[in-house]
């Protein structure tokens, strides 16, 4: 038993090593534009995000839609702390240079995104997580609208820059860094959800009095999935500062949050393997496989095809989002996982079966 | 003497005008098997809601191991519509929440089962003994608890064993038989340490044979874990073999008490119970 759990743990780390050299040849090989490494930046990114709702909503039974607010606190905290003194007087233009004359480390700043985010959580979380299903889903909704508007405010700019964008700050160039740091993070998600602490989160989610009546105290175990889940949503928006090299608050839509509750579906709620596939797959289609569909002027020989212009590969997009919801109920992975173990398994029984088969020959 | 594990003073439990419970006190000693009995809807599943901390009671108070976990007197709307006697006689709110009450030692199981349903048989044992935990969710996420993780499975897989459940430890919990079910929701309490188990119904929807095993079996895990057990039960056998005394409920109000033979043989019983054959 132990040995096989240390051969699965050796042959993850073999797969994890693959994937980072195959990703640093390929960055080496393909030029630096390929949309390859777009999806691979902004799918790792929507991978921490989806698996941090998914923990949410899939494994603690709290509907919750304030995703894009907490983002948005990580992507400003991460900007705000990181712009170099000596860019600070041209970012804050017009708020004399802004209110905060040092910068931290990129790695300090990134953890501090996630904290940020977290004592947000922490704080509303005690009033908010009282409302059952869709009240929580509502006040939280308005939480992320309240905070966005609240970052656009003139009178904060001294901070937040107002309405202008944030830039200059340290960015990644290549794929391994938010690889890198969504892989660690959904690690430790994973960590969180098969210890006893993630155990308990599920009995909430399949029964919360049989949860309460057996000693877990609800309030206090909501508050503690509301604020990690909060904690990586920030650290996702960091990332996505990162990837994006500028910040607004703009940007962090209600329609944000609708994209990553969408990843969270069709992945499998209460899959964490299913959200990151899902991840990868709805950004590689929104931004990649798809783009063909909006130019206009595709030939196939001599013919014209119809329907293509900009604008198309949406609703083909949204077309195949409602097929997939339709043929699979309950997403691509339900509430199953991808694990090496679990393959293992698979394996182990279909050999078992094999060998049958021939001694019954 | 032996002492007395709970008491509950003059519980009255309104909701609206509906007197679910009405100034109910009863008492149960150590190592007793008391059971609740009343025809349907005569308040015994809200008295045990009123003791396991899901409502605040109307009016009353609860004790448990000779201190006072629970009270409360009509306040608000309740103040008007309040319809049971002992009104101004308690004054303090002490409403604790259903885990504090477990944490203390009082452990119970559902009418209509409540298992968590998507987990697997040892699952939901393991989860019943998260609160005696001593991690932290930083030491447990990064399996600084090892050993506590370790000491808590091999205590489901024991507790699994004792309860006839270590074969099937690995099936969806909603697989099992209606009777093993509620074996499960019992094996589930007592992966809490209580000191006093509460059982709603234990032999409901079972058949004879599951019954007679259950009679046996609640004896057992009171002797194996110097248990208390209090228990609503509508089989009238098993009530009558298994209980110390007999408390009768009838439309929220207490109408009997005693030995089973004193209960059987109370003419208000009797009235109460016409007309049901159970
Ligand atoms: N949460 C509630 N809100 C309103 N009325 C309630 C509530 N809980 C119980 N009641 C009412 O209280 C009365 C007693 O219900 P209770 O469930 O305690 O009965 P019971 O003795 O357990 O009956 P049974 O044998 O059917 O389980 C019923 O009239 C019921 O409708
Ligand atoms: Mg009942």
């Amino acid at each position: 038993m132990e040995k096989e759990k240390k051969k699965d743990l050796i042959f993850s780390l073999a797969v994890i090593a693959f994937v980072f050299v195959a990703v640093v040849v390929l960055e080496n090989i393909l030029p630096r534009t390929s949309m390859l490494f777009t999806v691979l930046k902004k799918g790792s990114i929507y991978a921490l995000v989806a698996v941090s709702m998914n923990l949410l909503n899939g494994f603690t039974g709290l509907f919750s839609l304030g995703q894009a607010g907490f983002m948005l606190l990580g992507a400003y905290t991460y900007a705000v702390f990181t712009i170099p003194v000596s860019q600070r007087a041209a970012v804050y233009q017009y708020f004399d240079g802004g209110i905060i004359q040092f910068s931290l480390p990129v790695f300090v700043a990134i953890i501090l995104a996630g904290l940020v985010a977290a004592f947000f959580a922490y704080l509303i979380g005690l009033p908010v997580l009282k409302l059952k299903s869709d009240y929580l889903a509502i006040a939280t909704l308005g939480f992320a609208e309240i905070i966005r508007a609240l970052f656009q405010w003139d009178k904060l700019g001294g901070l937040t820059n107002g309405s202008n964008l944030l830039r200059r700050f340290p960015v990644f160039k290549s794929s391994v860094f938010p690889l890198a740091v969504s892989g660690i993070c959904i690690a430790v998600i994973v960590m969180l959800i098969n210890s006893t602490y993630g155990r308990a989160f599920k009995a909430i989610r399949d029964d919360e009095v049989a949860a309460e009546a057996m000693g877990i105290n609800l309030a206090h175990h909501k508050r503690m999935a509301f604020t990690i889940s909060s904690f990586f949503a920030g650290i996702s928006g960091a990332l996505l500062a990162m990837f994006q090299t500028t910040v607004q608050a703009a940007q962090f839509k209600s329609a944000m949050t609708y994209e990553i509750l969408l990843i969270v579906v069709i992945g499998g709620i209460g899959s964490v393997s299913g959200s990151v596939i899902s991840s990868f797959l709805f950004i590689a289609c929104s931004e990649w496989w798809l783009r063909f569909l909006d130019n206009a002027d595709t030939y196939i020989g001599a013919f014209h095809v119809p329907l293509l212009r900009p604008g198309f590969r949406k609703v083909v997009f949204s077309v195949v989002i409602m097929a997939i919801v339709l043929l699979y109920q309950r997403g691509i992975m339900g509430d199953s996982e991808i694990s090496v173990a679990g393959i293992r398994k698979k394996l182990a029984a279909r050999k078992a079966a094999a060998a049958e088969k021939k001694v019954s020959k | 003497m032996s002492r007395t594990v709970l008491e509950m003073n003059d519980i009255t439990m309104q909701f609206g005008g509906v007197v679910a419970v009405n100034s109910f006190s009863m008492h149960v000693d150590q190592g007793e098997i008391v059971s609740l009995i009343g025809p349907n809807g005569a308040g015994k599943t809200t008295a045990f809601n009123v003791i396991t901390g899901v409502y605040p009671p109307t009016n009353g108070n609860v004790f448990f191991n000779g201190e006072k976990i629970i009270e409360n007197h009509p306040r608000g709307k309740m103040k008007k519509l309040y319809a049971g006697t002992g009104n101004g006689k308690y004054t303090e709110h002490l409403e604790p929440t259903p885990d504090m009450i477990t944490k203390l030692g009082i452990a119970r199981t559902f009418q209509n089962i409540r298992l968590w349903k998507s987990q697997s048989v040892f699952d939901n044992v393991l989860i019943a003994k998260h609160l005696r935990r001593t991690s932290n969710v930083f030491s447990a996420t990064f399996r600084l608890n090892a050993a506590e993780e370790k000491r808590q499975r091999e205590e489901t897989a024991e507790l699994l064993n004792i309860l006839g459940l270590y074969d099937v430890r690995d099936n969806n919990c909603t697989s099992l038989p209606y009777g093993l079910q509620r074996r499960l929701e019992i094996a589930r309490a007592l992966a809490t340490n209580p000191s006093l188990l509460l059982l709603d119904e234990p032999a409901a929807g079972m058949n004879p044979q599951e019954t007679i095993d259950l009679t046996d079996f609640v004896g057992k895990i009171r002797d194996d874990f110097k248990l208390t057990v209090c228990m609503i039960e509508h089989h009238m056998d098993l009530v009558m073999n298994i209980s110390d005394r007999i408390y009768v409920l009838n439309f929220g109000a207490l109408i009997s008490k005693g030995t089973p033979a004193e209960v059987q043989a109370d003419p208000a019983v009797i009235s109460a119970y016409l007309g049901e054959d159970e």
